[in-house]
Order: structure tokens, then sequence, then C-alpha cells
């Protein structure tokens, strides 16, 4: 899939194949190749470096954007899955289990989204958008997480908790609210990275964390960019000044103060080379669980607790 | 019409205004709940006199320079006469004292951005040191996109204030009006030990029309009502609002 600004790359890069092409195995093209590779690298370097929020979002979607089960595959020797919510059902949305990170070793507890691998996984998980039993099967592990002493280590990629009447009817709201109390309380470090998606909510019940890191072009938002323009603009077509003004960037939510770290990636985005990216992330979270490895669980809590209570922007008329 | 009257928008009956305020925005001839203003919730749950505000004059900040944000919060303070969502304070239910904080839906959709957020969490606070038992009346349509991840943040901030209290001894109970939606019902409005909603109201994760549009679903008759949550487990009880102070005064002799 090509993104609406990459067209000007995959341009060049058809016309460099085209001379080649066309040069076959005579060198007599070979200048002005030679010209078109030098404009094509700086074109990925002007477009890369210099995308808008809405673009950034667009990467944090792209299809093949590599996703939990790659990091997973990835970064841990062994993933032991642990399924279902003990009372309804077991939500392919989320994953989690018991996980030893290749680096470090390190023993955890392993969540993300899974938004599954071809068309077939993806209908399954719904695209990483979870029911009420996915957040339940989230609390469950996160207390499993509590009682071995295990850090908790969550891969965020979600466009958002779904939005539908089997969620609702199955209590979407007191699920993700569940989440958010069990996080607060859970006595070992938790550690979210944004790897994609952080839509709202549903993001937000997975990422309440003592380290939160994004990846470059990950974004994290109350509302999705076009609900919001269709809501606040009266215009979903408006969505890109909407990504802007909700400041859902890495970028910004680090200068915001909200989030810890923002993750490189490879020029043009995680998905152009999907190994470079999770390595990057294996080597964040080994750094953080290693740090955090002999907190006392009592001083978590309370610093987890002072990170969140103090975000805000208010105003006391008493001055307090 | 006549003036002095009005015509309900549920059952089309006129109805004496006078009397609806004295019914605090129920409808005399079907019942129908309409929304209630904070100040009006707070007459009609506590004891004459006895509600003292905390945080009065709290005012949002514009963390995010959004576009029109200024405007519409200066609109709704010239309209509700409120500073923000939400009023908080300690005020007496039946005599004995309780930490309280009241929405209000007039307030820019009674949404949930930094003010709510730390009013709400201040209450939740003050209950915990004063040892009080702790009501909070929710109204809201959800986070106050104008804050973008501020006010989805304030979801946890009322979250970890929640956690140190929920392990104590003293009541949280949580009313739901209509309507409740988004992140205040998928953090504090639902982590309650008692939940209780109105008659009729609407309650939520999503609102019924994203979903519509979204899924395309078409939805069950009474779908997101008090009603509805009730019969699938999610709300202890449903209680009209002329009746509510003296629920909440049995439920209190039980619990504090």
């Amino acid at each position: 899939m090509i993104l609406e600004f990459e067209r000007p790359i995959r341009d060049l890069e058809e016309r460099i194949a085209e001379l080649h092409r066309l040069a076959g195995p005579s060198a007599g093209l070979q200048a002005e190749i030679s010209r078109l590779e030098g404009a094509l690298d700086a074109a990925k370097r002007r477009i890369y470096s210099n995308l808008s929020p809405y673009e950034r979002v667009q990467v944090a979607r792209h299809p093949d954007r590599p996703n939990f089960r790659a990091y997973r595959d990835e970064l841990s020797v062994d993933f032991y899955e642990l399924s279902g919510d003990r009372s309804y059902g077991d939500d392919p949305a989320v994953r989690g289990g018991f996980a030893r990170l290749e680096r470090g070793g390190h023993n955890v507890i392993l969540l993300g989204h899974d938004k599954g691998g071809d068309t077939k996984s993806r209908v399954k998980g719904n695209f990483g958008m979870a029911h009420p039993e996915g957040y339940r099967k989230v609390k469950r592990l996160y207390e499993l997480a509590g009682r071995f002493g295990l850090p908790i280590v969550v891969l965020v990629d979600t466009p958002g908790a779904y939005a539908g009447r089997t969620g609702e009817e199955r209590g979407q709201a007191w699920a993700i609210s569940a989440d958010l109390m069990a996080l607060a309380k859970a006595p070992v470090p938790v550690i979210s990275v944004i790897i994609g998606e952080g839509g709202s909510g549903g993001a937000l019940a997975m990422c309440a964390a003592d380290y939160v890191g994004m990846l470059e072009n990950s974004y994290l938002s109350v509302i999705a960019p076009e609900a919001c323009a269709s809501i606040i603009f009266r215009d979903p077509g408006r969505a890109a000044e909407a990504a802007e003004a909700l400041k859902v960037t890495a970028r910004d939510l680090k200068q915001h103060g909200i989030v810890d770290e923002i993750l490189p990636e490879p020029l043009g985005g995680a998905h152009k080379q999907p190994k470079t990216a999770i390595r990057e992330v294996g080597d964040a979270l080994d750094r953080v669980i290693s740090g955090l490895s002999d907190a006392d669980p009592g001083a978590l809590i309370e610093a987890r607790h002072e990170r969140y209570r103090r975000i805000g922007t208010h105003a006391a008329a008493d001055g307090v | 019409m006549d003036a002095g009257f009005t015509k309900c928008e549920k059952c089309g009956q006129p109805i004496y205004e006078k009397d609806l305020l004295a019914r605090f925005n129920v409808c005399p001839h079907c019942e129908f709940h309409y929304p209630l203003p904070a100040p009006e919730r707070i007459r009609l749950l506590t004891d004459a006199g006895s509600f003292e505000e905390n945080d009065r004059g709290m005012t949002a900040g514009d963390p995010l320079g959004f576009e029109g944000y200024g405007e519409r919060l200066a609109r709704a303070r010239q309209r509700t006469g409120l500073a923000d969502a939400v009023v908080s304070g300690v005020g007496k239910i039946g005599s004995s004292p309780v930490a309280l904080a009241v929405m209000d839906f007039r307030f820019i959709g009674g949404s949930m951005g930094s003010v709510v957020g730390e009013r709400v969490a201040r209450t939740i606070e003050n209950a915990y040191a004063e040892e009080l038992p702790l009501v909070v009346v929710s109204a809201s349509g959800g986070a106050r996109m104008f804050e973008g991840v501020y006010s989805l943040m304030q979801m946890a901030k009322t979250s970890v204030a929640l956690t140190r209290y929920v392990d104590g001894s003293w009541p949280y109970v949580s009313v739901l009006t209509d309507p409740t939606f988004g992140g205040v019902t998928a953090s504090f409005a639902t982590a309650a030990d008692v939940v209780i909603a109105e008659p009729g109201a609407r309650i939520g994760f999503a609102g019924a029309r994203v979903i519509e549009q979204t899924t395309k679903e078409k939805l069950p008759e009474g779908f997101q009502t008090a009603e509805f949550q009730r019969d699938h487990g999610m709300v202890d009880r449903i209680v009209h609002r002329l009746a509510l102070k003296g629920d909440l005064e049995r439920l209190l002799g039980f619990v504090s």
C-alpha cells in the first residue's frame, strides 16, 4: 500500500526501475540512474522527516506496519499464551501471557492488541478493537503479574475499544474502568510502548504506566482525528487539521510531558525495516525493565499515582 | 402555548413550568426525567443549607490552544453560572456528611477536562482524608476533546485517586443520569461499590449514533437505557429522582 505523500518516492523508484530495464547490461544510462537515485534519497529524507501529524497517523495505521505478532515473535524466546476472561470468552483482539524476552532474559507478562497478520486474522481480531472480554482478560493478566512479581509489558496498537452493540451489552466502559483501577494498584513495573495506534480509552486501559514509550510515528489521541473533525469542525474532511489540533504525535506528547521517550523509526516508517524498529523497542524494554527491577512495589505504586494525579491544566481561584 | 407552560418532549402533555421545577425536572404526567442542573441536584440531595462547595472557581486552561475552546468556555460559564462541568463539596444527606461531586450536562455536554478530573479527584481525596462516604452524580458526553490527551488522562487521574479510597471501608456510590458516556463511564463513574441510575437514563461507552454510523447495526429498542444496563448486570438499582435522597439515606444507613 502506498500512502498519498509517498507518491513522489514511488514515482522516482518506478523511473529508476524502468531505466534499469531499458539499459539492460549496458552502462549507458548510469549517469541518469545515479542522478535519480540521488533525487530519491533526497525525496525520502525531505518527505519522511517532515510528516504532518495526520500523515504520521496514516503511517501508524499502515497495514504492513509490524504489529504485536512481529514483536512477540522477534523479542521473546518463549511466549506462553493465556486466554479468556473466565466469564464470557476469549477475545483475540488482545493477547497476552508469560514471556521471556531475548534481550536481558527478563520474565514478564507480555500483552498487546493484535491487529492480525492477514485478512482472516485481522477480521478475527476485529482490527485490534477489543471487546469487554478482552479488557477483562487483560485485567486477569495484570493481577497475575502482580501475584508473581513479573513486570507488565504492554504493546499498544488499537484504533480504540470496540464501539458496537455487543461491546455495550457486555459493559465496555465497566471493563476499561476496571483495567485502569487494576493498573493503578499493580505492585510491579508497568511498561508500555505505543507501537502504532493509541486510540482513546481502549489504549489508555493499557498504557497508564510507569514508563510510556512511543515509536516516532505512533499516535495517542482522545478521539480519532476523523471523528473529532466531524464533531468539532462538522466536516470529516478536516481530519488533518484535527490531528494537528489534538497534538497526537510522539513529539507533541513528549513535549507535554505525557510520555517518557520517543523511539526512532527507520526512514519512512517501521514498515520499511521492521526488524530495526522492533530491535529499537526491544532495547528500550531491556533498559527500562533492568532500571525498574529493584523498585519497591509501594514506591512504584506511589510514583505512578503521583504521575497521573498531576496531569492537567487548571487554575484555582485560590491559587492552590 | 400560554406563558408559564411548556410541552413535555416525551408525552406531549402541557406542563406548568412551576410544576416541572418543583418536581426537579421530572414530567408530572409521564415521569420522564429531564437533565437537572448541578445546583438543583445538590438542592435535591442535600439537607437544606448543609452543602459547602470546595474548589469553587477552579477554571480550565487551554493546554493545546484549541480553536474555539476559549469562546466555548466563556459561553458555557455565562449560560450556566458555573466555572466548569462539575460542582463539588461536602453536604449532608439525611444528617450524615458526604463528599459530593455533581456533573452538569449544560456545561459543554458535561465533558471531562482537567477541571472535572481535578475536582473529582480532590473530592475523592477529601472523602478519604475526612473518612466520608463518597457520592458522585454523573452526566457527561465523555472526554472534552478540546483538551486532547489531557482530557484522556483525567481517566487515569480519577482512577489513581479512587484506588486508595475503595480499599478503605467507606462507600462510594455512583449515580448515573441522562446521559453518561465515554471517558466518564470508562473511569470513575462505574468503579463504584454501588451504581444507581435514573429511569430511562442513557448510559454507555460509545453513543448510539456513533455505533449506528460505524457498524451499520440496527440497535434494539431501549438500547443503553438504565434498564438495559441493569438487565445486563451493570447497574445495581434504578431509582426515581424524587426518591433518590431517601434511597441514598437508606443505603448510607447500612454502610457508614
